[in-house]
């Protein structure tokens, strides 16, 4: 799926955090989005999302725009910095929801579910608990809930900050694999140009997208 | 901290404990003791009336609780999720209606009514879910506004619908919430007095007025301390059930993540907040309003008679009221500042105690919570049959009602202070330690001067619940010294139209009292701050 960011503008109580922010992705690309704190980089893929209205501007999809269809409507899959899993759900019941919300039956989304969790090396972890989980494992859990609906684009919040050097280097290199499996067109926000190196085919810095 | 000397606790914790043990165990000992044998146990559990009593305070009970939670969900998102103008007045509004006094409530229901109108169970239900609406709105409001927004949107990119979010991640999020607050409500709902002895149709009784019936009106003191115990049992079963569920349910959220509240974006968001908080509005203010304007509406048009014939006793030469407005306006007043201090004190003791005792401390606490989850009717009654012989016949004493009152407020005192306290870090006392204090001169230069800004909000409460206060009140006024709730439900009882607008003043007067008072406590709330800890908590709990 391409996406286009068509000068999208957002301002918070007077200010403002997007001004006229223009990007293409094209279909099976994965871009790097760079940016200091506070430059509106979570900001412009919560507009994507749909999960804010920006005050201007347009977010099309495939040729089309969606800027008034709702989140769930969009195709637009996202991973969060702290993951959001769902606290009073189980493993497997996190990574089914997109599945469940699709309106596929139980022994089906269970069955896809455990394939996933084995794809990113959690296999057998569907009844745990998700306090149970470390970090990285929440992480993957996080991975497998976004990548298991197929989305038309997946947007990755930071998703592998605030892991330890080892275990973010083995993630970015699976994530790479996974988002390349998947042929997923992705836009990741990041502070480190080395995993932006590992993951994506290219960056552009939030403050060079505006007017 | 170093401990103090053992004396000074026990010193400490002295008068509340005695306090504790003359005007509450006493009488509910009495009450089980004395006013129960085998006879008027089997003769109130057959008779057909009592489960009828207990069906209808049950059922009553349960509908006000759901329509309270139904109808609070909404403002209680939009206030956790937007800001928008007026936001902090529609709390405000909220918190004004919860403090009301019962009686003032059931009168502004009453004036919203059409004279004609019958008093239907339906009014009472609408009277306790106006009343509650702002349980509902603040706990679960809260809660609401600290579950993590990314959540909400990690569903909807998973192709959930605003439904969808609401019904698989935020209503599971919030069941021990709502559980909480249900059970605030029920409780509620199921002890209600005032509101139905001033609205409810004759003939309509809870549990709570048919006790208070039995008992002065009937002379049946048996039947009504059996159905006491009756609501005490369902009392403690509905707090058991809730802290099973709550701990079932519970899931640890991390809330670090402060999901923050913003302001509405594009027209369909903004007119859905301005529908909510305008209905919110209007269904809060509207009552209020009518009880102003009924205070001035007589059959032969708009006039202020009502308000300038409040202090005679005669409405018209030789018909007396029998009640004496404006004597009730001073009675009220000066119980309060009894009730006030007698709490103050013995609040401002007890969490000394409770605090520098530690595991000990932790009895006296919830001896101390105890009455505000036994009903002031129950503990009205209690003293009322406790304190009739000499050498303890002290029903003609000026400062029994007050200690009734005081009882009731004691619990809300010790809160207030005991979070103020226990927040303030030890490491103070060690430092004052190690630069020569002993542990009680430090204790007295660390925590004492912390004690002051709780015990004024603390005091706030316990001045507004006992000018409202009106189930204790109602078994332990003597005639000629009526409290304003008192004087209220007999003149709105009478007929007569001059009577009824006299009630409404009164109750109109008893309203800004406590909806000041009310606005007070929050201020100082807010202000209330504690140094001592890595940044700063509010007396509200946030930072």
């Amino acid at each position: 799926m391409r996406l286009e960011v068509d000068a999208i503008t957002v301002i918070f109580d007077e200010t403002v955090v997007l001004d006229a922010v223009s990007l293409t992705v094209e279909s099976g690309e994965i871009v790097g989005l760079f940016g200091p704190s506070g430059s509106g980089k979570s900001t412009l893929l919560r507009t994507i999302a749909g999960t804010l209205r920006p005050d201007s501007g347009k977010v099309i999809l495939d040729a089309q725009d969606v800027s008034s269809v709702p989140t769930h409507e969009r195709a637009v899959g996202m991973v969060f910095q702290d993951n959001q899993l769902f606290p009073h759900r189980t493993v497997g019941d996190n990574v089914a929801f997109g599945l469940k919300m699709a309106g596929i039956g139980r022994a089906d989304r269970r069955g896809r579910a455990a394939s996933w969790l084995e794809r990113v090396g959690l296999a057998g972890f569907d009844d745990r608990e998700t306090d149970d989980l470390s970090g990285g494992e929440a992480k993957r859990v996080a991975l497998a809930r976004t990548l298991i609906v197929e989305p038309g684009i997946v947007l990755l919040d930071e998703p592998l900050t605030g892991l330890d050097r080892e275990l973010h280097d083995r993630l970015a290199h699976d994530l790479a694999q996974l988002l390349r499996a998947t042929g997923s067109t992705a836009l990741l926000v990041t502070h480190d140009a080395d995993e932006a190196r590992i993951i994506c085919d290219r960056t552009v810095h939030v403050t060079d997208l505006g007017a | 901290m170093n401990p103090l000397p053992r004396t000074l606790v026990t010193a400490l914790a002295a008068v509340p404990a005695l306090g504790l043990v003359v005007f509450y165990f006493w009488p509910l000992t009495t009450l089980l003791v004395e006013a129960i044998d085998g006879r008027s146990v089997s003769d109130a559990l057959t008779r057909h009336q009592t489960w009828d009593v207990v069906w209808f305070t049950t059922w009553q009970a349960l509908v006000s609780t759901a329509l309270t939670i139904a109808v609070g969900l909404a403002p209680a998102y939009l206030i956790a999720r937007y800001e928008f103008v007026g936001r902090r007045q529609l709390v405000a509004v909220l918190t004004a209606l919860f403090v009301l006094p019962t009686v003032v409530m059931g009168a502004a229901m009453l004036a919203l009514l059409p004279d004609s109108f019958d008093r239907t169970v339906w009014t009472v239900i609408a009277a306790h879910v106006l009343f509650n609406l702002a349980i509902v709105v603040r706990v679960i409001g809260t809660m609401w506004e600290h579950l993590p927004i990314d959540m909400e949107g990690a569903a909807a990119t998973l192709g959930a619908t605003r439904w969808q979010v609401f019904r698989e991640i935020s209503l599971p999020l919030l069941r021990p919430t709502i559980v909480g607050a249900a059970a605030i409500v029920f409780l509620f709902a199921f002890t209600s007095f005032g509101v139905i002895r001033i609205l409810a149709a004759p003939g309509t009784r809870t549990i709570e007025v048919e006790v208070w019936r039995r008992a002065t009106q009937l002379g049946d003191i048996g039947g009504a301390a059996v159905l006491s115990l009756l609501q005490l049992a369902v009392l403690g079963l509905v707090v058991l059930w809730t802290s099973t569920a709550q701990r079932r349910y519970g899931r640890p959220i991390d809330v670090r993540v402060h999901a923050r509240r913003r302001r509405a974006r594009g027209r369909r968001e903004r007119s859905v907040v301005a529908v909510i908080s305008g209905l919110t509005f209007a269904v809060a203010l509207t009552p209020l309003v009518a009880l102003t304007i009924r205070s001035f509406s007589t059959p032969s048009g708009w006039s202020t008679t009502a308000w300038r014939t409040l202090g005679r006793s005669e409405v018209r030469p030789g018909i007396r009221i029998g009640v004496d407005p404006v004597a009730a306006l001073g009675q009220s007043v000066q119980t309060a500042a009894w009730a006030t201090t007698f709490a103050v004190v013995v609040g401002g003791l007890a969490s000394l105690a409770i605090v520098a005792a530690r595991r000990s401390g932790r009895l006296l606490d919830i001896g101390l919570m105890l009455p505000v989850g036994t009903s002031a009717v129950t503990i009205g009654f209690g003293m009322l049959i406790t304190f009739d012989t000499p050498p303890t016949d002290w029903r003609a004493a000026w400062w029994l009602v007050p200690v009734g009152h005081a009882l009731i407020a004691v619990p809300f005192v010790v809160r207030t202070t005991n979070g103020v306290l226990q927040a303030i870090d030890p490491r103070l006392s060690d430092a004052a330690a190690t630069l020569g204090a002993s542990p009680t001169r430090a204790w007295r230069a660390v925590v004492v001067p912390y004690l002051w800004r709780p015990l004024m909000v603390g005091a706030g409460l316990a001045a507004a619940i006992s000018l409202g206060e009106f189930g204790a009140t109602s078994f332990l006024s003597r005639s000629g010294d009526e409290t304003l709730p008192i004087v209220i439900e007999k003149l709105l009882g009478r007929t007569g139209s001059l009577l009824q607008a006299q009630g409404y003043a009164l109750a109109t007067v008893l309203a800004i009292a406590t909806i000041t008072i009310a606005l007070m406590i929050e201020r100082a709330g807010d202000t209330a701050a504690i140094p001592g800890r890595r940044g700063t908590r509010r007396s509200d709990g946030r930072y």
